[in-house]
């Protein structure tokens, strides 16, 4: 049996070989419809898996209040001048938020987030960053882990103490060579701060004002306000901004996300009525941003499966085209056949191998192709892309179907020739 | 002519018409014709073009249906056979020869050899073997890998005179089987059937050349699709 279909098979290859041209160009159909699937796959794949992330990253029982700089006062700072712009959150909401949030959800934790751009320095090695002013349960709010040394305490709090930890990648940065624990930096040109703590590398995509935490200093909250005040000036070239923000965020953190709704709901009750004018504060909700994203990936698949689908009809379609062709120039063979005592099935199963074959081999070609695409697109685009196996599976699998599914009809027309007709055929 | 009564019969028309629908006319291409063929014969069908030459070798060789009338082939009545069961007959109890050979040019010799084999199931190296030794048998033995086209026209019939043999056929059914050849590779293929004749081999040829049919024991006369003459082969060069 199975020597009975590599001769069909051997036969099949063959016949195509006859016509090198029009197998190949017959193959290129299914080649670049299975190529594009697998490619495009990949490329959505890659990009969801990143947005997936990312927004994991935020923590999908968290909700993230942030003050944002409201549109407006962009431009408000011209040449020379010093224009106060006072936006986003106050102690008083935070205050507020927290009350709101332990009185329906006793188990939540919150914590406040300053936020100020300064220069950190050690010996010659600078680095402009984010310094994050925060509180004990931020580490258990944003999931991050201690690598050295110790994160920030209540005692350093009330202390208000000049003591910092940093993030992974500034740590390396500012020490390439020795320990930074116990060592000193000097933060804003003014002051100098003690480490007492490095955290492990993140590798989040989600940190403060365009950075990610691994680049960061963390410092007590009340140190932060203390050194930093609620003002922040900035200045960059003749230019001079001057902000008064108490909080950029407060991250609220349920027990689990089945009250992150309802909580999202009360949050924006409460502080979208107190900035409805400015829109100077945004609440994100992690949780609402997968589920969106999951969405918009179901839509995106669907929409890939119906260009899928076309590729692979116009594909079938050629097939099936060149398979006509086929049995109307070898209808002498087919009668040659007949008379040699070959039933109907034996020469049904003859074409549709051949058709089997032309797009299993445009199938396999193609999933090369379609391997090679994404790989090209990381190489130069640097956009993730990732290759599941199901997916090369499924798109070889459709292409072999298609090849057999469009060989039916001329099989079928080759099996039901009359075999006198046939032999006379010239 | 009466054949020796202790001969099994080989394949036998019993009254057999067979009427084509052409528009609104009715063409009688068989026309109740009846004969025997027994074992070890020599039959040469012969007759005009439109005689109904060409139908009765159709239904000779199971490629066709009577549309009344009986036809039975070694004893077995196979008028009403499904299409499937047809094909099988074709495969185990005829050997078709053709005018233009028809043999399948992507195959070799090798290949075209094992076609009849395989729709039967019986490939592998029994059927090698037996190709090689009727390619031997043929003249053709260092030229089992060779392609259709390489070989000449008397080659390529001697490949089909084989494969009409592989499957060990009730009778050989010669279709003009020298009709695409010159007079002397005509000769050879005519002189090769007359041994496997001398083997036992029953033989039907369908020809309209009377060098053919003086080879056969007796000739067949058809006209319009009736039997007008039974005569002996050498009495076929005359004609009616």
């Amino acid at each position: 049996m199975i020597g009975d279909f590599s001769r069909i098979v051997d036969l099949g290859l063959k016949s195509l070989l006859l016509h090198k041209l029009r197998s190949s160009l017959t193959t290129a159909g299914i080649l670049f419809g299975v190529a594009s699937v697998i490619a495009m796959l990949a490329v959505g794949e890659g990009a969801s898996q990143e947005a997936l992330k990312r927004f994991r990253d935020m923590g999908v029982t968290n909700i993230l209040v942030r003050s944002v700089k409201p549109p407006d006062t962009q431009q408000s700072t011209q040449a020379g001048m010093m224009a106060l712009t006072t936006y986003g959150l106050t102690y008083q909401e935070a205050d507020r938020i927290e009350h709101l949030i332990k009185s329906q959800v006793p188990a939540a934790e919150i914590v406040r987030v300053r936020e100020i751009q300064r220069g950190v320095m050690r010996g010659e090695n600078w680095r402009s960053t984010v310094i994050v002013g925060t509180v004990p349960a931020f580490l258990s709010v944003t999931n991050m882990r201690i690598g050295e040394g110790r994160w920030l305490s209540d005692i350093d709090l009330q202390h208000q103490s000049n003591c910092c930890i940093l993030g992974n990648s500034l740590a390396k940065e500012l020490f390439p060579l020795e320990n930074p624990m116990n060592q000193t930096v000097l933060v804003g040109g003014e002051d100098r701060f003690h480490i007492v703590g490095v955290l492990d590398y993140q590798g989040r995509a989600a940190g403060p004002q365009g950075t990610t935490y691994d680049e960061c200093v963390f410092v007590p909250m009340s140190s932060s306000r203390r050194r930093f005040g609620d003002d922040v000036i900035t200045r960059s070239g003749n230019s001079t901004k001057n902000e008064h923000v108490e909080l950029h965020e407060v991250k609220v953190k349920l027990a689990n996300s089945d009250e992150v709704v309802g909580a999202a709901r009360l949050l924006r009750d409460m502080i979208e009525p107190l900035h409805k004018t400015q829109l100077d504060v945004e609440i994100t909700v992690p949780l609402e941003l997968l589920e969106q994203e999951r969405a918009s990936k179901r839509m995106f698949n669907i929409v890939l499966a119906v260009i899928a689908s076309i590729s692979l009809l116009v594909g079938g379609i050629g097939i099936m085209n060149v398979m006509l062709a086929t049995v109307t120039e070898r209808t002498r063979e087919i009668g040659i056949r007949r008379a040699l005592g070959a039933k109907k099935k034996h020469i049904i199963s003859q074409f549709l191998v051949e058709a089997g074959v032309l797009s299993a081999f445009g199938g396999v070609v193609g999933v090369g192709l379609g391997l090679l695409v994404p790989y090209l697109i990381e190489h130069w685009f640097h956009q993730q892309t990732v290759v599941l196996v199901p997916h090369v599976l499924l798109a070889f699998g459709i292409s072999a179907a298609v090849g057999v599914v469009f060989g039916i009809y001329p099989a079928w027309r080759a099996a039901n020739m009359d075999p006198v007709e046939a032999l006379r055929h010239e | 002519m009466n054949p020796p009564a202790e001969r099994p019969v080989i394949a036998e028309f019993q009254d057999v018409h067979r009427h084509y629908q052409m528009g609104d006319n009715v063409v009688r291409a068989l026309d109740g014709v009846s004969m025997q063929v027994l074992k070890g014969d020599y039959v040469a069908i012969m007759g005009r073009s439109g005689s109904g030459k060409s139908t009765m070798l159709n239904i000779l060789g199971c490629l066709d249906r009577p549309t009344t009338g009986r036809y039975l082939v070694g004893n077995r009545d196979v008028t009403h056979l499904s299409d499937d069961a047809l094909s099988e007959v074709r495969g185990r109890e005829i050997g078709f020869i053709f005018q233009s050979f028809n043999l399948i040019p992507q195959l070799s010799v090798l290949g075209n050899l094992e076609v009849p084999l395989f729709y039967q199931g019986r490939i592998g190296a029994e059927s090698k073997r037996k190709a090689e030794q009727l390619a031997e048998r043929v003249g053709l033995g260092g030229r089992l890998q060779h392609r259709p086209m390489e070989l000449s026209g008397g080659q390529q019939q001697r490949v089909a005179i084989a494969r009409a043999l592989m499957n060990d056929p009730l009778f050989l059914l010669a279709d003009e089987a020298t009709g695409n050849l010159d007079s002397n590779t005509e000769r050879e293929i005519l002189d090769l059937l007359d041994q496997l004749r001398g083997e036992g081999m029953t033989i039907v040829v369908v020809t309209h050349n009377a060098k053919v049919a003086e080879r056969a024991d007796r000739a067949l006369w058809l006209k319009d699709g009736r039997v007008e003459r039974l005569v002996a082969a050498r009495d076929a060069v005359v004609g009616p």
